[in-house]
């Protein structure tokens, strides 16, 4: 499954999710600089992305603890996620997300 | 804490520990075993590392033997069972600078002045030092410390001030609270109206809100203006994309903490991905003396777990006592059978 993702230079490059996995191992595996400081534990904040245009609506609602962890991440916008807690399957496939400064 | 305070000279030890997290703290049992003294340097105001700053209330369930413990659980233990070496902790101070003396001994320096001496450094350091978080506001760096602060350290430095804080968290909302009585004004803003924050924190911000004693928006600060690292405004946008003007001349944004390698990097080591290279046998970097143990190495096989820590800590520890026990021989005891190692533990 594919995710379309922007790094902050805005240079765009599409990876390879695992299904079942998250939005994040895939970033952090395919060498993205995306922090991920707890390892995807929902506690740090470091993995925000922004997700783009028609997607936010696909995936399932936000967990009240990732709505929580999001008050500790910066430059938080309307279409914010920690994507620790994307996880890929069909619905997401070709989902595109852009990282979140830091 | 420190049981050595005196700053008039640097204090003599046998092994400085940077860094209070599992790693550091177990380090500080395996070379208390062999008689080692430790001092242990932390920039947090509390040992634990990662497990009391990012997870306190998660539970970790491979620990060998304690099916089940939680963050902030296994530091205390762990503070439990080295309470016998009486470690000197020095937190809320980074370890800044390192030299190699004449004598073949380390001095650590600390940004608050502090110096030790020792002939073995232990660099256990995690992900690094815990720092704020930064907003990417453009320009903000000319600010912090002036007018943009992520701590509070004075109380009375803000009173008079217009102030306006950003979060949404315990730290945003208790420095509401604590700072409202003495500001000229107190602004809050959120992303959302809403907040991680205790709820008892909470309702008493909407009470002084409604008392219009603070202000609260559902906005954030998208730029600064000010001369000379003096802020008097910031532009806010709401939710609605609106923006607009905002005096203040204290901006305080709350958005915790994250791990940097600071001034580890300065120390002249070889670092691969900002992690130190070490050996498996001793666990010692490419400078003789300075090892470095827990998340912060890296070798062939290496996984960021507590157990590994552990594990490098005892064989650190008897690589450590042969440089500051030279004339000395290593004896491999048991804790179970020694009396030795007992009477250390105090037990015996
Ligand atoms: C959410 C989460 C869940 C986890 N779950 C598990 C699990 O189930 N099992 C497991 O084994 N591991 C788990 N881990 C990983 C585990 O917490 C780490 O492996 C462990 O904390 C590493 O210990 P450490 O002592 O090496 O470093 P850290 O815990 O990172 O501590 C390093 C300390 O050094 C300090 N420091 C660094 N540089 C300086 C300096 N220059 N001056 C002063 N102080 C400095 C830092 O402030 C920090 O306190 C988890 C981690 C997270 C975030
Ligand atoms: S990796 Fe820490 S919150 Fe997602």
């Amino acid at each position: 499954m594919k995710i379309i993702a922007t790094d902050r230079n805005g240079k765009t490059t599409e990876i390879e999710g695992n299904d079942g996995w998250t939005v994040m191992e895939a970033l952090r595996d395919a060498g993205l600089p995306i922090t991920a400081e707890c390892g995807g534990a929902c506690a740090c904040a470091t993995c925000h992305v922004y997700v783009e245009e028609g997607w936010l609506e696909k995936l399932p609602k936000q967990r009240d603890e990732e709505v929580d962890m999001l008050d500790m991440a910066v430059a938080v916008q309307d279409n914010s996620r920690l994507s620790c807690q994307i996880v890929c399957s069909d619905e997401t496939d070709g989902i595109q997300v852009t990282l979140a400064p830091e | 804490m420190s049981e050595q305070q005196d700053t008039s000279g640097p204090i003599e030890t046998d092994v400085v520990i940077i860094g209070a997290g599992p790693a550091g703290l177990f380090a500080v049992f395996e070379l208390g075993l062999l008689d080692l003294k430790c001092h242990l340097i932390d920039i947090l105001d509390r040992p634990g590392g990662q497990c009391t700053e990012l997870y306190p209330e998660k539970p970790i369930y491979d620990i060998p033997a304690l099916p089940i413990v939680t963050g902030q659980e296994l530091v205390d233990r762990l503070m439990e069972q080295i309470a016998p070496f009486k470690p000197g902790f020095h937190f809320g101070e980074m370890a800044n600078a390192l030299q190699r003396q004449a004598d073949g001994r380390w001095k650590l320096i600390t940004d608050t002045g502090k110096e030790f001496l020792a002939p073995v450094i232990v660099i256990a350091a995690g992900g690094g030092s815990f720092v704020p978080k930064r907003p990417p506001i453009p320009g903000i760096e000319a600010y912090e410390g002036t007018s943009v602060f992520y701590a509070v350290r004075k109380m009375d430095q803000f009173r008079g001030r217009d102030i306006l804080i950003a979060g949404g968290g315990d730290s945003a909302l208790d420095w509401t609270l604590n700072l409202a009585p003495i500001a000229k004004s107190l602004t809050l803003v959120h992303h959302r109206d809403g907040f991680r924050a205790a709820q008892h924190s909470v309702n008493q911000m909407r009470e002084l809100v409604d008392a219009g004693k603070v202000k609260f928006h559902v906005a954030s600060v998208k730029a600064l203006h000010g001369n000379n690292g003096q802020l008097e405004a910031v532009t806010l946008q709401g939710a609605d994309k609106s923006e607009w003007r905002h005096d203040t001349n204290a901006f305080l944004p709350f958005f915790g903490l994250t791990m940097k390698l600071g001034p580890i990097a300065e120390f002249g080591l070889n670092l691969h991905e900002n992690l130190i290279p070490v050996d498996t046998a001793k666990f010692e970097t490419s400078t003789p003396g300075l090892f470095a143990i827990g998340d912060i190495n890296t070798y062939a096989g290496k996984l960021k777990l507590i157990l590994s820590a552990f594990h490098e800590a005892a064989l650190v520890s008897q690589a450590a006592f042969r440089i500051a026990r030279p004339n000395e021989k290593l004896r491999f005891q048991y804790t179970t059978s020694s009396s030795n190692l007992q009477k250390k533990l105090g037990v015996a």
